[in-house]
């Protein structure tokens, strides 16, 4: 790492996180002027935003070699009043917490006080949508049975792809005016509607050509006045840079990266969508522009990978808008989940993995930065050897890159009905959603709380928190014989809560379709020109709506327990059981100790609980999969939880698995924490018991000790476990390497980390199986081994 | 045909090639002094009580060491992770205890993973009968085989048996052509002088071709809280364990013999 890249780099640590009012006060601006009156939803939304980009401060930052800020420096972030508009009081409270806090000073608390509440209550999105909703709507979401993710941001969820290194926005607006010329006011009922979409998109295009045209100003004017003639001719080349991207298409390596990052600040000036935005397979766009640069003596290998680590900080300096209430907690972090791939298969279906692939995993480890997130895709005609890298960038304990499956993927694409070479070219990405990239709006709809559904069906469709009636009454668990006859009544309560679930989503997909719409995210995405309809009104290829499921683990060992205990050894009654829990196993310490430690689990490869895994997993996928949505696309399931296993742990009681009032749900399909203990092989035959390609996408994560990636053999095995857990396909999976931390905690809390095991001497045990000396020493070793 | 086993442990990665189940037979005719299985020694299954904590309360859990199992019941077992051993070449590996102290069930257990085409390595101290080394050895891919001491007078004080069968058994073993990697268990004071590490180099050098794999397995006094909780004497008290980096002067030692040298199994 060079001293241009390290002082980047060190200026992007130390940036401080803040609210931005210039977006909401430009966008304000531009709502409350005459231009905005009588015009149609698209046009107004691209007008508005011409007028951000045509008006907000740009800023160059010194040394630096890919332009371009979201908001007026690093890491000020803007809001978006008209998604969701923040209270005084929010201002108050992201500026003051502890946590993933936002300054806020008193300008912007005054321009909202006095302009922008004023103006944007009751209208923004989530005003709307709130308005809406139904009684039982509330009730479910109020108790934390499932979230709605576009109360508080736009959809998106969605990826470039390689079409961007191929035409410049005079491209597209030549395809848009084809598009506007082609319409039929004769027989096409929606041709006014497409005329304005179309309209919209053109100024969208003019907008971003604009936005490039203004840096590129900057850096003239930049370059005259620069003293150190390096710099001043950097400066020169950049701003010929901005003056052909994104109007033309990219010529250099340079000019491709560039390209992206106007079009990835477009989108998330746009709205605020979800998972921000995201260049997918960059190693695949880019090898082109690296082969020919180096060919013809424009670029070497150090010059490339200084453009991408400047490209890299630039992730880094837009943060996750910040949110508000529920959502808030289920997922708090500055990462916006920009999910760089690399590897996986061409579009002819051959090994991807090139020389650049190497490239980005040497610019992820040297940044080490919280965005972009990056993940590997592999595939099995990928060699070992891109795996061996990998791994020894995930040995340093940093949760990157995570690891998938692209046949696995290619395959779940298929099954929704993708084209072989639009699966091909897709990937994972968010946490593990899976996509085609460039051609689908994949839209993530809310988690779902599958043990919060079991609380409820055990107390006869209350919510035993509140008192209240949510569900439906499914029968006294008094008056269950068996197991099957509970399986019914969480049968009938999914779905009664799968179905308030989706009325919502349609209703909300009607209102964003309508009156959010994205012209500048339509021109990249594949069809919404050639349709002449906009991204969140179903223009885009494929179209889905995901329900993500929300820990497989704590629902599968709840529903063991009481097979177990209640109907197998009868040891006590279900009605009992319940008590119990109402109890939070106070006075019935021996009774949760027999559940944490001597009932079948699910993560141990024993079909006696991992049957309860199908089971849910069946009745979850029946209840959502193939159902219509509101844009014309399908419903899906995934399984995958941010981090709200967190929030909907504390919103449950305790449960039948042993867990306590508020603790955690597991996450993903990971197992219980601490609840495998027959090690990796046996948690991977478990997770292959769920069918994976009936997903769209599933998220395991491992623990390992350092030691386990020691030497040759230790990554050699590593890969061998990723290789057959793909054979049997496994969708996803993330080693977190454990630290000296999370070993102090397994000392105080061994009974939740059960499963941890670690390399001793010349073998390995379970951790708590070691005398406190020896877990002492192991934790030293491990503190010293990390660095 | 049933054995007792005292532990399966999968993804056992350094218990020979690929990823690996390693089954652990119990009972050990020897009683080396620095034994870190204690557990492993009586044949028969063993009662203790441990005390846990939960919330803060303590429980008096009773346990069982070692369970009987039957060949097929085995065989489901190890069978659970056939994809990994086909994926990264590894198998089933027998260890202990001494695994021949159930010499019909190790010959049955090690036929029934063989006729499923899986590989199989035997961990032994070699202080096996002739006769029951006959009955297994066509089952076995590759020997992990314990040479403790050279000296036999020092090898009866710190095992209590002699050595001379475990050398014959060498010989015969690399007679009919098995693949054997030796393991050493350097412990400090006890078989690391230079006398031994000479006897040792001979050894190596008696079986030039045949024998090319050395395991240095450093000494760890991790087991010290087993023998409290089996109430056993503890003989290693004032030795101090190795690490890694103390055995590589040795490695460089014998790779210089042309051996291919592993610190750690």
């Amino acid at each position: 790492m060079n001293d241009r890249i390290k002082k980047l780099r060190q200026q992007t640590l130390e940036a401080v996180n803040s609210l931005s009012e210039e977006r909401a006060l430009l966008l304000t601006e531009f709502y409350q002027s005459s231009e905005a009156r009588e015009i149609s939803a698209p046009v107004r939304r691209a007008m508005s935003f011409k007028y951000i980009l045509s008006n907000k401060y740009i800023n160059i930052l010194d040394g630096e070699l890919i332009v371009g800020e979201r908001g007026p420096s690093p890491k000020a972030t803007p809001t978006y009043p008209e998604v969701s508009l923040h209270t005084l009081e929010d201002l108050e409270v992201l500026d003051q917490r502890p946590k993933v806090s936002f300054k806020v000073d008193e300008k912007m608390k005054k321009d909202y006080e006095e302009t922008i509440i004023p103006y944007w209550k009751g209208k923004s999105n989530r005003d709307k949508i709130m308005a809406l909703m139904s009684p039982e709507w509330k009730n479910a979401y109020e108790a934390g049975v499932f979230t709605e993710f576009q109360e508080q941001r736009a959809p998106g969820h969605t990826v470039a792809d390689g079409k961007l290194y191929r035409k410049g926005m005079l491209d597209f607006k030549a395809e848009i005016q084809n598009g506007i010329d082609a319409i039929d006011f004769f027989n096409d009922p929606q041709a006014y509607d497409k005329l304005e979409e179309l309209k919209a998109m053109d100024i969208a295009a003019d907008a971003i050509i604009g936005f490039a045209q203004r840096h590129a100003d900057k850096l003239t004017q930049l370059a005259n006045d620069e003293q150190d003639s390096d710099r001043k001719k950097e400066l020169e080349e950049m701003a010929v840079v901005c003056r052909n991207v994104p109007a033309n298409a990219p010529k250099t390596f340079h000019e491709a990266l560039q390209y992206y990052w106007f079009v990835h600040l477009g989108v998330i000036t746009e709205v605020n969508p979800w998972d921000s935005f995201n260049p997918g397979r960059l190693d695949q766009h880019l090898y082109p522009f690296y082969v020919r640069d180096i060919k013809e003596g424009r670029l070497t290998k150090e010059q490339a990978k200084e453009l991408l680590m400047s490209f890299w900080v630039k992730f880094n300096n837009q943060p996750a808008p910040p949110k508000m209430g529920v959502t808030a907690k289920e997922s708090n972090t500055y990462t916006d989940f920009a999910l760089i791939n690399v590897g996986g298969v061409k579009t002819d279906g051959s090994d991807a993995v090139n020389e650049l692939s190497f490239l980005i995993l040497d610019v992820i480890e040297e940044m080490r930065l919280l965005q972009p997130s990056s993940m590997a895709q592999v595939s099995k005609k990928n060699p070992d050897r891109y795996i061996h890298r990998v791994l020894q960038i995930t040995k340093t304990g940093f949760g990157q890159p995570s690891i998938f499956n692209t046949d696995a993927i290619v395959q779940e694409l298929l099954r929704q009905g993708k084209s072989l070479e639009d699966s091909r070219d897709g990937g994972a990405s968010g946490c593990v959603e899976t996509g085609a990239f460039g051609k689908e709006a994949y839209w993530l709809t809310g988690y779902f709380n599958l043990s919060k559904v079991l609380e409820i069906t055990l107390h006869n469709g209350t919510d035993p928190r509140t008192g209240k009636k949510i569900g439906i009454e499914t029968g006294d668990p008094a008056s269950f014989e068996s197991l099957n006859d509970l399986m019914e009544a969480y049968k009938k309560q999914v779905n009664y809560f799968i179905d308030i679930k989706i009325e919502g989503n349609n209703k909300i997909e009607s209102i964003i379709g309508r009156n959010l719409p994205v012209p500048f995210l339509s021109i990249i995405i594949d069809d919404c020109i050639a349709q002449g309809r906009d991204y969140n009104a179903g223009g885009a290829r494929y179209n889905t709506s995901y329900i993500q499921g929300v820990g497989m683990g704590t629902i599968t060992d709840s529903l063991t327990a009481i097979k177990y205990h209640v109907y197998d050894k009868n040891s006590l009654t279900l009605d009992a059981f319940v008590k119990v829990l109402d109890d939070n196993f106070e006075g019935h310490e021996a009774l949760r100790y027999d559940l944490i430690n001597n009932t079948p689990k699910y993560g141990n490869d024993d079909d006696y609980a991992d049957d309860q895994a199908r089971e849910v997993f069946e009745i979850f996928y029946n209840a959502v999969n193939g159902r219509p949505t509101a844009r014309g696309g399908a419903f899906r399931i995934n399984l995958l939880p941010t981090t709200s296993h967190v929030y909907f742990g504390q919103v449950m009681l305790a449960s039948t698995d042993g867990r306590k009032a508020g603790e955690a749900l597991s996450e993903g399909i990971s197992p219980v924490q601490g609840a495998d203990r027959k090690g990796p092989t046996a948690v991977i035959n478990t997770m292959s018991k769920i069918d994976h390609l009936r997903t769209g996408g599933t998220l395991l994560n491992m623990k390992f000790a350092p030691q386990f990636f020691e030497g040759t053999e230790g990554v050699n095995s590593l890969t061998q476990l990723i290789r057959s857990y793909f054979r049997m396909d496994g969708h996803h999976i993330q080693f977190n390497v454990v630290n000296a931390d999370t070993l102090r905690k397994a000392q105080k809390h061994p009974e939740k980390y059960g499963d941890l095991i670690v390399r001793v001497a010349g073998y390995s045990d379970y951790f708590n199986d070691l005398t406190p000396e020896l877990q002492e020493e192991i934790i030293r070793r491990t503190e010293y081994e990390n660095f | 045909m049933t054995g007792v086993i005292f532990d399966v442990k999968r993804y056992a990665v350094h218990d020979g090639p690929g990823i690996r189940t390693t089954v652990f037979l119990k009972g050990c005719p020897l009683r080396c002094w620095w034994c870190h299985n204690p557990e492993s020694l009586k044949k028969s299954v063993q009662d203790i009580t441990r005390t846990v904590k939960l919330d803060g309360k303590t429980f008096d859990v009773k346990e069982k060491i070692g369970r009987e199992v039957s060949v097929e019941e085995l065989m489901t077992e190890v069978l659970r992770d056939s994809m990994f051993y086909e994926e990264s070449g590894g198998g089933v590996t027998f260890s202990g205890g001494e695994p021949f102290m159930q010499p019909d069930f190790l010959a049955a257990a090690t036929k029934a993973c063989h006729d499923q085409g899986l590989h199989v390595a035997v961990d032994t101290s070699g202080f096996v009968a002739h006769e029951h080394l006959v009955k297994v050895i066509d089952n076995v891919d590759l020997f992990l085989y314990d040479i403790k001491h050279l000296n036999d007078e020092k090898h009866r004080n710190y095992t209590g048996v002699s050595n001379k069968q475990v050398l014959d058994n060498l010989a015969f073993i690399l007679e009919k052509g098995k693949r054997v990697i030796i393991r050493y268990p350097v412990i400090p004071g006890l078989n690391d002088e230079s006398s031994q590490l000479k006897a040792l180099e001979m050894l190596l050098e008696v079986y030039r071709g045949r024998l090319n794999e050395l395991h240095l397995l450093p000494y760890h006094n991790i087991a010290r809280g087993k023998y409290e909780r089996f109430d056993l004497p503890f003989k290693m008290d004032g030795t101090a364990s190795l690490s890694k980096a103390d055995l590589e002067p040795l490695k460089e030692r014998f790779i210089k013999l042309g051996v291919e040298v592993k610190i750690g199994g």
